[in-house]
C-alpha cells in the first residue's frame, strides 16, 4: 500500500494523478478463512482491523451484502461522544472516543475527526438533575464532562434561543472532546488498512445461510458460494435478528427506522454539536456547511430505510424552537437507516448458543461513535474468548437481569 | 405514513392518531415460571422481515387497544382486529397468504 502524504499529493500532481491505487482490493472469496465477519460496516471492519493489528489474525474475510459502509455507517449523523451513565458503557464509548483522536494517523487515512464539543441541553428540571448525575458519574469514570449554565451554553452556541416557548434551556451537559468525524472515511480507512494486511473484503456477497454441525459453526452459505470458517462474527446492525435466525437462535432486539436530514449549505454558524432531547432534535454543521439534523425513530418495527414525514415535522419544529434562525432553511435530503434496539438501549456483544459464533449488535440509535471501541473489544473477544471491554454486554444479561440502562444517555426518542 | 382503521370505533386515521404498543399475542408468564419463560415473555420479541402482528392504541380517538397485521418491509397494513382476539382472524390470514405464500409468525401461519 502506498502511504497517503503531502509528498504523495505533490508527486501525483506532477503525473496527472495516474499513480493512485485502489484503496482496497476486491478478491474472489477463498474456500476457507480463520475468521469471517458478516457486515462490512464500521463495526465489522474495525473488528477485522483490530484482529489483525492487535492479535495478528489476518486470514479474515469481511462479507457485505451491499456495498462497503452503505448501511448505518453511511446514514448516521456522525456524532462522537462518551457521556454515558453506566460504567461499562462509559468504558467502551470512551475507549472509542479516544481511538478516534488518533485514528487518522493510525490508519493513514483522514477521517476528519473534529473534537468540536457536544452539548446535551437540559430543558426540564428532570433533565437538569439527570445530567448533573451523569456529569458526576463521568468524573468517576474518567470521562471529561461538565454541567454548564445557560449563560455558558449561549456563549458556546450564539444562535441558540434560551427562552423557548415550551422548554427554556436550564443548562447543558458539555463534553468538550466530543465531536464529529467523516463517517464514510471511517469505513474506507479501516477497509484500506484491512486490505493492506491481506484480509479479503467481499462486497455484494449476501449471506443466505449459516452452517453448523454439532453446535459448532462450520461456515456460511452466500450468493457467491459456500465459505468455511473457524470463527464467525455477526456485525449486521438492523438485520441482526434476521441473521441470528439463520444460525437458529433469537436475540432480544427489535428493528426500527431512524432518520436524519440535512439542510442546504450555509456559512459557518455553529461550531459544536447540540442535542435537545426533550423537544427531540439534534444538529451540527458539516464541513460543507449543511446543517446535519437527527430525527426520531419510527414507533413500530420496520425495515424500510426511509422514515416518516410526521417525524420530520416534529424534528424540524423542535429545532425551530431551539434555533429560530433555521426557520427559513431549505432541507436538501432525508434518509433512514434500520437500527437494532435492545430493551436496555445498550449493545449486545458476546458469545452465542452456537460455538464459534460471536455477535455484536444492538447499538441502536448510537453506534457510529462506538465503532473503534466496539471493534477493539469484539476483536479481543473473538481472539481470546473474553474482553474486559465487552464482558458486561453479553446476551446472558437478559437472563440474569443485569441490564445496562442507557435509555436516557441514548438521547434519541424511542 | 400508515393508515389504520380502529376496529372499536370504526374511524380510519393516520399513524399520528395511533400509538404502536409492540408485539401482539404475547403469552404472559407469572410467578412460578422459569427463567426461559420469563426471558421469552419479556425480551425475545418477534422481529420479522415481513409479516408482523402488533398492538396499537387509538390514542387520539376512542383510546381503545386493538391488533394490526402489517408488513415490516413494505408498511402494507393487512387489516386490524379487536384486541380481545387470541389469534388473527382467518380473513386477514388469507389476505396475507395471498400476498406471501408460506409465511410464518410464531405459531400462526
Amino acid at each position: 500500500m502506498k502511504r497517503y502524504s503531502a509528498f504523495a499529493i505533490a508527486r501525483e500532481a506532477l503525473r496527472n494523478h495516474m499513480g493512485w491505487e485502489r484503496a482496497w482490493a476486491s478478491p474472489e472469496p477463498k474456500k476457507k478463512y480463520d475468521v469471517i465477519i458478516i457486515g462490512a460496516g464500521g463495526h465489522g471492519l474495525a473488528t477485522a482491523y483490530y484482529l489483525g493489528k492487535n492479535f495478528g489474525i489476518t486470514n479474515v474475510a469481511v462479507l457485505e451484502k451491499g456495498w462497503l459502509g452503505g448501511g448505518n455507517t453511511g446514514r448516521n449523523t456522525t456524532i462522537i461522544r462518551s457521556n454515558y451513565l453506566q460504567d461499562p458503557s462509559a468504558a467502551i464509548y470512551e475507549k472509542a472516543r479516544s481511538l478516534y483522536e488518533t485514528m487518522s494517523q493510525d490508519l493513514n487515512y483522514n477521517v476528519m475527526f473534529s473534537p468540536r464539543g457536544v452539548i446535551m441541553l437540559a430543558q426540564t428540571e428532570h433533565e437538569v438533575r439527570g445530567y448533573k448525575r451523569t456529569a458526576q458519574a463521568n468524573a468517576l469514570q474518567g470521562v471529561t464532562t461538565e454541567f454548564i449554565s445557560p449563560k455558558r451554553v449561549k456563549e458556546i452556541v450564539p444562535i441558540i434561543n434560551l427562552d423557548g416557548p415550551r422548554y427554556p434551556v436550564l443548562g447543558g451537559l458539555w463534553q468538550a472532546r466530543g465531536g464529529t468525524a467523516r463517517h464514510d472515511a471511517v469505513a474506507w480507512g479501516y477497509a484500506r488498512a484491512c486490505s493492506d494486511m491481506g484480509m479479503h473484503i467481499i462486497q455484494k456477497c449476501e449471506v443466505t445461510g449459516i452452517r453448523s454441525e454439532g453446535g459448532k459453526v462450520k461456515g456460511v452459505t452466500t450468493r457467491r458460494g459456500d465459505i468455511d470458517c473457524d470463527k464467525l462474527g455477526m456485525v449486521v446492525a438492523g438485520n441482526a435478528g434476521h441473521v441470528a435466525g439463520m444460525a437458529g437462535f433469537r436475540i432480544p432486539v427489535e428493528s426500527v427506522a431512524l432518520q436524519a436530514l440535512v439542510s442546504e449549505p450555509i456559512k459557518p454558524c455553529m461550531d459544536c454539536v447540540v442535542m435537545a432531547n426533550t423537544v427531540h432534535g439534534y444538529m451540527s454543521q458539516s464541513d460543507k456547511g449543511e446543517m446535519v439534523i437527527g430525527g426520531g425513530t419510527d414507533g413500530f418495527n420496520n425495515y424500510t430505510q426511509r422514515g416518516s414525514f410526521h417525524h420530520i415535522e416534529e424534528t424540524v419544529r423542535a429545532l425551530i424552537e431551539t434555533f429560530p434562525m433555521v426557520a427559513r432553511l431549505k432541507m436538501l435530503r432525508q434518509w433512514g437507516g434500520i437500527v437494532d434496539v435492545t430493551g436496555d438501549r445498550s449493545p449486545i456483544i458476546g458469545t452465542t448458543p452456537v460455538d464459534g459464533i460471536f455477535i455484536n449488535c444492538g447499538w441502536g440509535t448510537g453506534g457510529f461513535k462506538a465503532i473503534p471501541g466496539s471493534g477493539w473489544g469484539f476483536a479481543e473477544l473473538m481472539a481470546k474468548g473474553h474482553s474486559p471491554l465487552t464482558e458486561a454486554f453479553g446476551l446472558n444479561r437478559f437472563y440474569e437481569g443485569r441490564f445496562i440502562d442507557e435509555s436516557v444517555a441514548a438521547g434519541v426518542a424511542h | 405514513m400508515l393508515i389504520l382503521t380502529c376496529p372499536s370505533c370504526g374511524v380510519t386515521g393516520e399513524e399520528t392518531e395511533f400509538h404502536a404498543g409492540g408485539e401482539a399475542h404475547i403469552k404472559r408468564f407469572g410467578p412460578g415460571s422459569d427463567d426461559d419463560q420469563f426471558h421469552s415473555y419479556l425480551f425475545a420479541k418477534e422481529n420479522p422481515k415481513g409479516v408482523h402482528f402488533e398492538r396499537w392504541r387509538h390514542n387520539n380517538g376512542c383510546g381503545k387497544w386493538f391488533h394490526a397485521a402489517r408488513d415490516t418491509m413494505t408498511l402494507e397494513v393487512f387489516g386490524t382486529y379487536p384486541a380481545q382476539t387470541l389469534e388473527p382472524p382467518k380473513q386477514i390470514r388469507d389476505k396475507i397468504t395471498a400476498k406471501h405464500p408460506g409465511w410464518k409468525w410464531r405459531e400462526f401461519s
